[in-house]
């Protein structure tokens, strides 16, 4: 049945795809199965009608529903990796970072843009899991420092949207580096008094968790986001056992003390924007 | 004493002194001439073997079940003069990380590392020098308490990876390494940070934030174990050789890339074949080492630190 042709692949992960889709396609969620047209889908931010399952979703969408007007202006946009190991596995590294430009119209796993969240002037980070599994390597690393730069030289708050797998491979002692480099960044942004929000979404895992993701002044998390260091399948090797449930669960997270809170996407931009006035200046009103 | 699969021919050599040694004993002719020839061609040997590591040899080595430890340089650099101290302060003391105040010529340094064990038992104890998020934060701890009295750190860094067991996440191991990845950055003491034997990914940058960033000669440093990486990346565990090789992890290869800041050099077949010799180099580097970085004033010094960090990383414009 072609309807459900486009769920194998990942939905809404896809921009240039989703441009293409023609109405009338369908969605299926993998929770619960109820199906809703792409429209509806969207609608309602990418999270289902039914069951308010979350679906991974990627920049595109994230400053499409924080962004006023979905209206943003990218920083350091242009940049791509270097291949600085001239790394090869079974693929090249060279060419793996080609076909997925090509295929996923992203530069690399991390955009950065500067615009309003509810009439708060900011600067957002956002993860694209679509690009290798969301890792980290020098790209990441450098936008993320660019985009902390773009606030503390406009005063704005920084906010970051991990979704990443952790580090990327093909770059080795320079993708490790990196967790030094945005923690060092974000030092630069506290000393200039600036608040910093990270909100993990499904998932945030390795080194991205061993870094930025976990060092905001407030940590959010979208509903049953997996967050942890390792991944679930070392963990269940290493004990030697089955997990319990809800087990790395942003819910779980919460409970051991890590995040501050737990919001669903639909609330995400109202919650985030109250977040960051109660930590920016007074700009009190004269009556 | 152990050998390597590679150090075979260095097993012989020393098997047939070890003959001679006994031949001399029991029938009493001397064989000294013989004894010296054989020491040269194993000294010999050793250099050759020593000088041609290729990075999955220098990864076993670093993994060398006679290597010295981190509690053997600390002693041996204190000669004694040692204070271990414990615990986070919040749920348990983490045998995989130790540390303590320790006094090298007349100069205090708080001394922080990760600690495997030699045997079965210690291998256990130490949780194979894997540590917990109470590890990471003991070793923050101490840092704040040496910044607080104005001492240097050093840090020993030899660890197969952060421990990736179920407490380990409940506790938080991404927020306790995350957490000392930022505030060591902003230490005011002078840092020191060397890798002795294993620097595997988060578990070993949790701790190895600083000034200086030494490698040993025949350590690796890198975002995953060869192992792991080949597993991975190539779905089997057969490819170790060929990832060690891609994941340019030696020291050479680190400190070419500016990813670190110096190699030390170990003795003649490594740093198992002579503690002492290697005990003796680590604190002529240490005491070089903090002359410099004790002249600059401590914002500087944090700045330098921040920005090295900041500026690695290779990207293109597109
Ligand atoms: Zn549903």
């Amino acid at each position: 049945m072609s309807w459900f042709k486009r769920k194998k692949k990942g939905v809404t992960t896809d921009s240039r795809e989703k441009k293409e889709i023609p109405e009338g396609l369908w969605y299926q969620c993998p929770e619960c199965k109820n199906v809703m047209s792409h429209e509806q889908h969207s609608d309602n931010n990418w999270t289902c009608t039914q069951c308010d399952y979350h679906e991974k979703i990627g920049s595109l969408e994230y400053f499409s529903i924080l962004f006023d007007d979905n209206a943003f202006t990218e920083v350091a946009s242009h940049l791509i990796s270097g291949d600085p190991l001239q790394f090869v596995d079974t693929k090249n590294y060279k060419d793996r970072i080609r076909t997925t430009i090509a295929k996923t119209g992203l530069k690399d796993a991390v955009r950065v843009a500067r615009g309003k969240v509810d009439g708060v002037e900011s600067v957002i980070a956002c993860m694209d899991f679509a690009f290798i599994g969301g890792s980290m390597g020098s790209v990441v690393g450098e936008k993320f420092a660019k985009g902390v730069d773009e606030a503390i030289a406009n005063g704005l708050p920084f906010i970051c949207i991990s979704k990443s797998g952790g580090a990327r491979m093909m770059e080795a002692g320079f993708s490790l580096m990196q967790m030094a480099k945005t923690s060092a960044k974000l030092t630069r942004l506290a000393e200039a008094g600036l608040p910093y929000v990270s909100i993990l979404t499904d998932p945030t895992t390795g080194g991205v968790t061993a870094s930025f993701a976990m060092l905001g002044d407030i940590n959010i998390a979208e509903p049953k986001a997996l967050i942890g260091f390792a991944g679930p399948r070392v963990v269940k090797e290493t004990i030697g056992k089955d997990l319990p449930d809800g087990f790395q669960s942003a819910e779980f997270v919460l409970e051991h003390g890590f995040l501050d809170y737990i919001v669903a996407r639909k609330d995400l931009k109202t919650r985030l924007a109250m977040s960051l006035r109660l930590m920016l200046k007074d700009q009190l009103v004269q009556n | 004493m152990n050998y390597l699969e590679f150090e075979a021919p260095l097993k012989e050599l020393n098997e047939q002194i070890e003959k001679l040694r006994e031949s001399e004993k029991k029938a009493g002719v001397d064989v000294s001439n013989a004894i010296n020839d054989l020491q040269k061609t194993l000294l010999k040997k050793t250099e050759e073997i020593y000088n041609n590591l290729d990075p999955w040899q220098k990864v076993q080595v670093s993994r060398h079940p006679d290597r010295p430890y981190t509690l053997q340089y600390i002693e041996h650099l204190t000669q004694g003069q040692f204070v271990e101290l414990h615990g986070d302060r919040t749920v348990k003391d983490d045998k995989a990380m130790v540390g303590g105040f320790g006094m090298i010529d007349g100069r205090s340094i708080m001394f922080i590392g990760q600690q495997k064990g030699n045997t079965t038992k210690l291998r256990q104890y130490r949780n194979f020098g894997m540590a917990n998020p109470e590890g990471y934060r003991k070793a923050l701890r101490l840092m704040k308490l040496a910044e607080k009295f104005n001492k240097p750190i050093v840090t020993f860094i030899d660890t197969p990876g952060a421990f990736p067991g179920l407490e380990a996440e409940e506790r938080g191991q991404g927020e306790a390494i995350a957490r000392n990845l930022y505030e060591m950055m902003k230490l005011r003491v002078p840092v020191i940070c060397i890798i002795i034997g294993e620097g595997a990914s988060g578990g070993a940058l949790g701790i190895g934030i600083g000034d200086r960033v030494m490698m040993l000669e025949n350590t690796w440093y890198s975002v995953i174990s060869p192992e792991s990486c080949s597993s991975i990346l190539w779905r089997t565990w057969d490819q170790k050789v060929t990832a060690s090789k891609a994941l340019k992890l030696t020291a050479e290869d680190m400190l070419g890339n500016g990813l670190i800041d110096g190699i030390i050099k170990e003795p003649i077949g490594g740093a198992h074949a002579n503690p002492t010799e290697m005990f003796e180099t680590v604190k002529r580097e240490i005491k070089q080492q903090l002359d410099v970085l004790d002249k600059l004033d401590p914002a500087k010094r944090c700045d330098q630190r921040i920005d090295k960090f900041c500026a690695m990383g290779v990207v293109v414009e597109s």
